[in-house]
């Protein structure tokens, strides 16, 4: 089936491609409702605001969308909620509720697609070429990323046994085991493992050659053993030359993986394992941190709760506690590797979700490369993407098993943006990055995240079909750059050692209140330090040209001509940000409608106003109508330098300058 | 008594000091009159550590160590010190004498109450002189310069010799049309004097804020002739002026079983009332012991440290006092109406609410001149009684009386509304941090006493330095200023959603290492800013 006949059939759930009248609520304040039209299309609800100069826009790819609700029937029409996964809240007030009822069942049809083909990378078609294609994923080469951590050494080195993906197919096809182990030991130990997935190396710390190794359980059961397998560890410990002995650390909380032993897993007798010390750390399953996530976002979309609910909330979600446990187990295991020298095999139960956050973020404290953007995008796709992390599964790309969702990377990106808090100065890239990251991770925007497994994705032909994202956030990385970012200092650092203290654990409030723009600083002290960052290049650049004219002209006119440039540069304003002050003159709501608000006003950029008719008669979404980032940067009232507001590119949201708040009522 | 006369051990060797986040330090303690002084020589390096006693909120002694802790030489004695800038220090003692010695005199020396004996009156640097005018600026000279109110509103005299409200200033600034005669029987109809006097005066429509104390109203539900009249002179004409009271209406209501009351509907007709609840005094001072125990106990799980944050409610009490600022401010710039603002006494939340709704609306008042001038005129000629206030922190064990960190919360809203505003604020976290620690010691006369007549009983003027003086001089100032400052003419609203404030780690959290990687950021700021401005 080719995507143009998918798209088609796509077509055929869209019982209502239209509805007008139809009210968008603003969740912040009732009195900034819009009406306008509703639209939906093959990948996009578009709602567009009737206006007569002005007019806002609103875009959500379908695979964004969480779960679609109808509320009770109000005075005004037929409310209809939509969570999305980027934790957007977006209610309607549908006039009609036939119409309602239609666009619900769309809309929960569009957003639970059931084949691999329907998701919206497979439409998405920017104007590039073939050759190009195939560039973007060559972007990040895996392989270099071993070769920079020193592998294949004397030690280790790519073991071929998994090329078919045979032995365990969820694994990738190169995989780093000891020299010394045999194809038998591996195909020993993968039979000793839970879904074959035997112990591999992650992270290789060439300095002192200790390893973050990762495996799956053990198939121990009360009392069987593997030979191969003990081998096999035995092995790893070995090829650290410096240490007597290795850590096994199972991530799971103590009385589960023993429950798991009754049904023939477990975990690791130290009895039969030469030389390990076995370690629990306690990281609770996908399903309780999936209720987690549920009651945090409870609270993050609580209606102007009181401190004390909004505290208690936050307390009642155990949110932060598991991401304490996370931080912690890295801690435990960096330490391990840093300063003891010593080998660490980390598990779960299957090895691609705790384990994959444990490892990765211990990667971010022992690594500074992993603290850059060229760094944290290989990180990702080492540890969790060719590892097998379930995308598909978790992040509910397809209609399927709700039981299989969890949000395992979410809690991987909130480690790294806890440590970024609490070492502003260390890492090259800033908050933006990870939402964008987060973003690209449940749209189905790019190929990247599809499928549970490098084979998945190989006989699905992800490479050839889809495009790659990392190749898109490199060319935006002006706008994911930290501007207190200290590189030499940073490699001194090595190893980062954050404190754990539960006052160090913030709520993430640019992740999980995003959308609520009201709730954010009016003012960025980055973006205004980017800019003075930007604008001192730029002097230095113009300094060093006039510095070369001074050589070529003589003397006394060279000193007239640089005379001059200080009185120039001097007049400019240095960061003066025009729509910062405007935003700061927008009232918050301190009395809940008290006095009384001004009506909204949009705007709609000619561009996007060509683009949205383009879909609305039925055409296929062009590349460039659906990429918003491209959109945005071009749209100067509201790009992320100018508003102060932090606006993420390609992010599907609600272009409304809120320019309302500044007009003449409030002088 | 003589001071020194409450040392019974002024020196002692070999003590071990023991900070947070620093190797242990042998070396000499040494107790004065207003100090307690540790030096530590060793390779002619000396470091020193001076600790105003006033600073001392709380001295422990261990008593394990005090009933015959078994060491080689001797019996030695711990005591912990808890000072109002929240560091805790841990000093070990030879001597089981020489450490009871030391804990009592400095338990006798940090609460001594006598003002004038109080270091600010001893302290004479050399770079400053006490020669000049005290303090900033005066009101006549607010008025002065303020060309907008010359119109309507003129300068009293009436509590020149403060017999009208203890607790006003000598000069207060009232409409034009209400003489001295009408304000002193205003005054006797509100608490303990406080009769409703301008605190500012919006540049853009000329709109007011007032404040006062509540009205003696009582239980028959009496009236003031020329307290009405001054209210309507401050409207003048217009339609509307709100009265923002800073209590439930049913407080406000119990209120009048004890004398005091509410300006009703039917006799302040063209002023609507408001009532938003704010928590007072001892309420607010526990929530700060609450908090700082919570910051300071490291053992506990996350779930318990939100639960304690959560429980000391100082974030809720910094969420009122921001959203109340923010509605006087909606009054006063949105819709164009005056405003008064009192609670019950009008010395703490009045203030509270009233300066940080100008810190909102006043670009004049975002400045470092502009902020320690709003403070001396809104707090410290005012009247916020600073000596009952801070008398303790939040470690002290002393039965409260009538302390209560209004001037605090003061200091973390500010911070708040900077974290939301980074550009809009001349000044740093680094001013709010020192003006904290001030408060509650200083070497300078300005947080001293209750009020202005107080003050002037005292010889304050004359005697010790002016802190916010000391603080403008230009080599000293560059220190609070904040390097992205870009300064706005307009409001600058900040958000209130519980999601929007947060702890303030740069105080609260202030000796943990926690802080410390903060200002290697604040450092890294600096350095950009200051190679652009090389460049320029």
């Amino acid at each position: 089936m080719s995507c143009t006949e998918v798209w088609w059939s796509e077509m055929e759930h869209i019982k209502m491609p239209k509805v007008e009248n139809v009210r968008l609520v603003d969740r912040s304040s009732s009195r900034r409702t819009q009406v306008g039209t509703l639209y939906l299309t093959a990948t996009h609800t578009i709602f567009v605001g009737k206006g007569s100069e002005d007019r806002s826009e609103l875009w959500v790819l379908h695979s964004l969308v969480c779960n679609v609700l109808k509320h009770k029937a109000s005075q005004s029409g037929y409310p209809l909620l939509i969570h999305c996964k980027n934790f957007q809240v977006i209610q309607f007030i549908i006039p009609q509720e036939s119409d309602c009822h239609n666009v619900y069942i769309s809309l929960s049809r569009l957003s639970r697609p059931e084949k691999y083909e329907e998701l919206y990378c497979f439409s998405f078609n920017p104007n590039v070429d073939k050759a190009e294609r195939g560039h973007s994923w060559d972007f990040l080469d895996l392989k270099a990323e071993y070769s920079r951590m020193g592998l294949p050494d004397k030690l280790w080195h790519v073991t071929a046994i998994n090329r078919e993906y045979r032995v365990c197919d969820t694994y990738p096809a190169d995989l780093f085991v000891p020299k010394s182990v045999t194809l038998p030991v591996i195909i020993g130990s993968s039979k000793f493992r839970s879904r074959g997935r035997f112990p591999t190396l992650s992270y290789y710390c060439k300095e002192n050659h200790a390893t973050i190794c990762r495996s799956s359980q053990p198939l121990s059961g009360f009392s069987a053993r593997c030979l191969e397998d003990e081998q096999m560890l035995q092995a790893i410990m070995k090829s650290n030359p410096g240490s007597r002995f290795m850590y096994v650390v199972d991530t799971r909380p103590k009385l589960n993986a023993m429950a798991n032993r009754a049904a023939g897993k477990g975990y690791e007798n130290e009895d039969n394992y030469c030389n390990i010390k076995f370690q629990f750390i306690g990281i609770e399953n996908i399903h309780v941190m999936r209720n987690s996530q549920q009651k945090l976002i409870e609270v993050s979309t609580l209606r102007s709760p009181s401190m004390g609910e909004f505290l208690t909330g936050l307390e009642n979600s155990d949110w932060l506690r598991h991401i304490k446990s996370i931080m912690e187990a890295a801690v435990f295991i960096s330490k391990a590797v840093a300063e003891e020298g010593v080998s660490v095999l980390v598990h779960c139960s299957d090895g691609w979700d705790r384990t994959a956050q444990v490892c990765s973020v211990a990667s971010v404290l022992l690594d500074p490369y992993y603290r850059t953007l060229k760094g944290l995008m290989v990180l990702i796709e080492k540890d969790w993407i060719s590892f097998g992390h379930k995308f598909s599964h978790r992040c509910g790309h397809l209609d399927g098993e709700a039981k299989e969702v969890s949000p395992v990377i979410d809690q991987f990106l909130e480690c790294v943006w806890q440590l970024m808090k609490q070492f502003p100065c260390y890492f090259e890239y800033n908050e933006k990055f990870l939402i964008s990251i987060h973003d690209h991770v449940y749209s189905c925007h790019y190929g990247n995240f599809i499928c549970n497994s490098q084979k998945e994705r190989k006989d699905l032909c992800i490479k050839e079909k889809t495009h790659s994202i990392w190749p898109h956030l490199w060319e935006n990385k002006l706008d994911f750059t930290n501007p207190l970012f200290k590189p030499d200092q940073s490699q001194n650092q090595g190893l980062l050692r954050p404190r754990t203290a539960p006052y160090c654990f913030k709520y993430w409030r640019r992740l999980y209140n995003r959308f609520d723009r009201e709730l954010h600083p009016r003012q960025s002290e980055l973006d205004c330090l980017m800019t003075v960052k930007e604008e001192t290049q730029q002097l230095e650049e113009e300094l060093a040209l006039y510095e070369q004219k001074l050589a070529v002209l003589d003397k006394e006119r060279a000193k007239a001509l640089y005379m001059q440039k200080g009185v120039l540069e001097s007049k400019q304003t240095l960061w003066s940000l025009p729509l910062d002050t405007s935003l700061a003159n927008t009232p918050q709501d301190y009395i809940g409608g008290f006095i009384g608000g001004a009506p909204n006003v949009f705007t709609l950029q000619q561009g996007e106003r060509e683009n949205a008719e383009l879909c609305l008669f039925g055409d296929k979404p062009k590349s460039s109508d659906a990429d918003n980032s491209d959109q945005e940067s071009g749209v100067a009232d509201f790009s992320s330098h100018s508003s102060g507001e932090e606006s993420l590119p390609s992010e599907d949201s609600v272009k409304d300058p809120d320019s309302d708040e500044t007009g003449p009522n409030r002088e | 008594m003589e001071l020194s006369e409450h040392i019974k051990t002024a020196n002692v060797e070999d003590v071990t000091l023991r900070r947070p986040f620093h190797p242990a330090l042998r070396g000499t303690l040494c107790v004065t009159s207003h100090h307690l002084l540790f030096s530590n020589r060793k390779d002619e390096a000396s470091w020193q550590l001076l600790i105003l006693l006033k600073n001392i909120d709380a001295i422990e002694k261990s008593v394990e160590n005090l009933f015959g802790y078994p060491r080689a030489v001797g019996s030695s004695g711990t005591i912990t010190i808890k000072c109002k800038d929240l560091l805790v220090l841990q000093l070990e003692i030879p001597g089981m004498e020489e450490c009871l010695n030391i804990a009592s005199s400095i338990e006798a020396l940090s609460s001594l109450e006598s003002v004038t004996e109080m270091y600010p009156f001893f302290y004479r640097p050399s770079h400053l002189t006490l020669l000049g005018p005290w303090g900033l600026s005066t009101t006549e000279q607010y008025y002065k310069q303020t060309e907008r109110l010359w119109d309507r509103w003129r300068v009293s005299k009436v509590n020149s010799d403060y017999s009208v409200c203890p607790s006003y200033p000598s000069a207060v600034i009232v409409p034009r049309e209400v003489d001295d005669d009408k304000l002193i029987r205003s005054a006797r109809f509100r608490q303990g004097g406080r009769f409703p006097v301008l605190s500012y005066c919006h540049h853009s429509n000329g709109m007011v804020i007032m404040r006062s104390s509540q009205p003696l109203t009582g239980a028959n539900k009496k009236r003031c002739k020329e307290d009405e009249l001054l209210l309507q002179a401050v409207i003048d004409g217009s339609e509307l002026g709100y009265i923002i009271d800073l209590r439930s209406a049913q407080q406000a209501q119990q209120a009048r079983m004890t004398g005091g009351g509410f300006e009703s509907k039917s006799c302040y007709r063209h002023w609507k009332r408001i009532h938003r609840h704010h928590e007072r005094g001892k309420v607010v001072q526990e929530s700060l012991i609450k908090l700082v125990e919570a910051c300071s106990d490291l053992s506990h799980s996350v779930d318990r440290w939100l639960s304690k944050l959560e429980n000391s409610k100082w974030l809720s009490h910094v969420h009122s006092a921001l959203s109340t600022a923010g509605l006087v401010v909606e009054c006063v710039e949105r819709d164009g109406h005056s405003v008064l603002v009192h609670g019950s006494e009008g010395t703490d939340n009045t203030l509270l609410v009233s300066s940080l709704a100008q810190i909102i609306l006043d670009p004049a008042s975002r400045t470092v001149t502009g902020f320690l001038c709003l403070l001396e005129r809104e707090w410290i000629q005012a009247g916020h009684p600073f000596q009952q206030r801070c008398a303790h922190s939040a470690y002290s064990h002393a039965r409260l009386k009538q302390e209560c960190p209004s001037f605090l919360l003061l200091l973390d809203c500010v911070w708040q509304v900077w974290r939301q505003f980074p550009l809009a604020l001349e000044f740093s976290e680094a001013l709010l941090l020192r003006l904290a620690q001030e408060v509650y010691a200083s070497n300078y006369g300005t947080f001293l006493c209750n009020n202005e007549q107080e003050r002037c009983a005292a010889g304050v003027k004359e005697n010790t330095h002016c802190l916010f003086q000391s603080m403008l001089k230009p080599d000293i100032e560059e220190q609070y200023l904040n390097p992205l400052y870009e300064p706005t003419d307009l409001a600058i609203w900040p958000s209130v959603h519980p999601q929007s404030l947060q702890l303030w780690t740069g105080m609260f959290l202030r000796w943990t290492e926690y802080a410390q990687n903060m200002e290697e950021a604040r450092e890294e700021v600096w350095s950009i800013v200051k190679e652009h401005r090389e460049r320029v």
